[in-house]
């Protein structure tokens, strides 16, 4: 049964998992469970994405199927039952930029993953990063643009976070459909990436570096 | 010694270069049409937000970067804009944000991404799309509008007389008084696209045809873009296909009959489609082929078959679609590449589609003149060869070095002569 929800969540057959969902919890069956099938499926999706046999609407469509599963199970969570977290990453996008799709898929790919991810929203002043940083301790940053004005922005805000003597700490990614690696020179970022599997393999090298 | 050649000349010179290319002709050279967006603000001086509100300013920035560019075909300042700022104030726009409201007075617009249609209204848009952007859709994008929610159903006209229902709406104070603000935004527009008008015809008097003056897009980038958002449109593909592609089908006609309009009118046969959510991984294939591909392919040769050439600004990458759209009639459109494999799409639509493009924006904004020059050399080379090219940028062109710009217009003058 356990292997029959994993499918069908990673097959997307939304009414069909949502009803395997409200059996199980019928029957009894520990909430926390389910929501890790629930993970498991996620991973194939995932996996499927990386191997580019789903694309953006499948991961938006999973997400939303894994959230109205979530909100049904919530109520009967006992006790803290936190998935353990691999590194902490901070992502946003950056000052002057509202676009948010690109860095929603990123925030989405590296949560699956296992990573604790601190999404910032759009349009985030470099001070934010900066903050968050402190407060969270976290060495990943991921800044995201779609625009080309972007390019400037990013670079700035690598600067303001060069000013507080952060820079060293950090490691930095850029990330957007029209960064290359001059822009990654132009910006002074460590990495770059135009899409979220690029993201995902970042973090993991980052991560097992220390 | 050469003579010199009368604007009316140039003119000619200019619109036939462009016209061999997409005809799949050779021309005398390749012709080079840089993507121009807020580029003409910047590089005249002024900021984003001066380009919104003076509109006198607007026009010469555009003025002065034509003409020291002297590109082929220049980007008409009416579809970078696509509405002047005391407009959207005045309206209440919620839909973008643009320079002063919502983005620094330094930047360009930028569109909110929203659920402007529900889900459930589906049927609604579908049964009478005019009643559903008048009564639900503008009172949600225009602030000013919202009075309209108040209105009784369109067609309820048809019926009793003097229409008492919809009279008797109209004399609603809030009502009446959207409508006043919305004539007076009425006048506003028509003062701006006076000035954009003749900022036309003076470039065209000295000798530049512009892009194009009318737009369409894809249906179902109308339906994601301005009714349903991204991330509604890509849940519906799984929840609702039938009515997303009923609403397509819908949108359809109404994409053709006003880029046709206005097409004809401008006596600009080229209509821009930018295209925006089909493009490979924000769908599969197989979801490119049911619900973006089969209106579009509608689109294109219905404004074929009224004369027309289809511009189509191919955001993103489409390496995986090339096959796919080369089913259109040949010599009859532009396909204009952003992120596409333009050598692959060169050999899969060569003998199809004129090509546009292949000049990378992060190029032309971080570059250095020698590096634009060799790029451009090789897309002469291989994308230019035999004709069926323009020279361009992949994308808009907001921010960029002006030396860039110059080397990609010059060289392509120089070395994109056909022997």
């Amino acid at each position: 049964m356990a292997e029959d929800l994993v499918k069908t969540i990673a097959d997307l057959h939304e009414e069909e998992a949502l009803r395997i969902v409200e059996e199980r919890l019928r029957a009894g069956e520990d909430a926390f469970k389910i929501l890790e099938d629930s993970r498991n499926a996620m991973e194939i999706v995932g996996k499927r994405f990386e191997n580019r046999e789903y694309f953006i609407p499948d991961l938006v469509y999973s997400g939303e199927i894994l959230q109205e599963i979530a909100e049904i199970v919530k109520p009967k969570l006992t006790g803290a039952n936190e998935f353990e977290r691999l590194d902490k990453v901070i992502i946003g996008t950056v000052a002057g930029d509202i676009h948010d799709i690109g860095k929603n898929i990123v925030t989405f790919m590296l949560d699956i993953n296992g990573f604790e991810v601190y999404d910032l929203g759009v349009d985030v002043p470099a001070q934010k990063f900066i903050e968050k940083a402190e407060e969270t301790q976290a060495r990943i940053i991921g800044l995201s643009g779609l625009l080309t004005l972007a390019f400037e922005s990013m670079k700035e805000t690598i600067e303001v976070i060069r000013g507080t003597g952060l820079r060293d700490k950090v490691k930095i990614m850029i990330g957007g459909g029209q960064i290359n690696d001059e822009v990654r020179k132009y910006t002074g970022a460590d990495a770059f990436g135009t899409d979220a599997m690029s993201a995902v393999l970042l973090v993991k090298d980052w991560a097992g570096e220390k | 010694m050469i003579e010199e050649k009368t604007p009316e000349e140039l003119l000619q010179e200019r619109t036939k270069r462009v016209e061999d290319a997409v005809q799949l002709k050779v021309p005398d050279r390749v012709p080079v049409a840089p993507n121009f967006g807020f580029f003409y603000a910047k590089y005249a001086g002024i900021t984003p937000e001066e380009a919104h509100y003076d509109y006198d300013k607007w026009a010469m920035a555009v003025k002065k970067t034509v003409l020291d560019f002297q590109p082929d075909m220049f980007v008409s300042p009416r579809m970078i804009l696509l509405a002047p700022g005391p407009v959207l104030d005045m309206v209440d726009f919620k839909q973008i944000k643009w320079p002063g409201h919502g983005v620094s007075s330094n930047h360009s617009f930028q569109f909110v991404e929203e659920e402007y249609m529900k889900a459930e209204e589906y049927d609604a848009f579908i049964e009478d799309p005019s009643d559903y952007i008048i009564r639900t859709y503008l009172p949600r994008i225009y602030g000013v509008a919202e009075p309209f929610k108040m209105l009784p159903p369109l067609s309820s006209m048809m019926v009793g007389y003097a229409a008492v229902h919809l009279t008797a709406a109209l004399a609603r104070p809030e009502v009446t008084n959207a409508i006043e603000t919305l004539s007076k935004a009425g006048a506003e527009s028509l003062r701006w696209r006076s000035i954009m008008d003749s900022i036309h015809e003076e470039l065209g008097g000295m000798g530049f045809p512009s892009c194009a003056q009318a737009i369409a897009e894809a249906p179902y980038d109308v339906i994601g873009d301005f009714l349903r958002g991204t991330r509604g449109v890509m849940l519906d593909m799984y929840r609702r296909p039938d009515k997303l592609i009923e609403a397509t089908e819908r949108v359809l006609p109404m994409q053709l009959q006003a880029a046709v309009f206005i097409a004809k009118r401008s006596g600009n046969p080229r209509v821009f489609i930018p295209l925006h959510k089909g493009a490979d991984g924000f769908m599969s294939l197989e979801q490119f082929k049911t619900f973006y591909w089969p209106t579009l392919h509608k689109l294109i040769t219905g404004l074929i078959d009224e004369g027309l050439t289809p511009w189509l600004f191919i955001e993103a990458d489409y390496t995986s679609r090339l096959e796919t759209i080369r089913d259109i009639p040949k010599g009859k459109a532009i396909y204009h590449f952003e992120l596409t494999d333009i050598f692959k799409a060169k050999e899969v639509l060569g003998d199809v589609a004129c090509i546009r493009g292949g000049v990378p924006s992060s190029l032309l904004c971080t570059g250095v003149p020698q590096e634009v020059k060799d790029c451009c050399k090789k897309l002469i080379d291989v994308v230019g060869r035999g004709g069926g090219f323009i020279m361009d940028a992949g994308s808009v062109i907001d921010e960029a070095k002006p030396e860039n710009i110059r080397v990609m217009v010059d060289f392509t003058k120089e070395y994109g002569v056909y022997g």
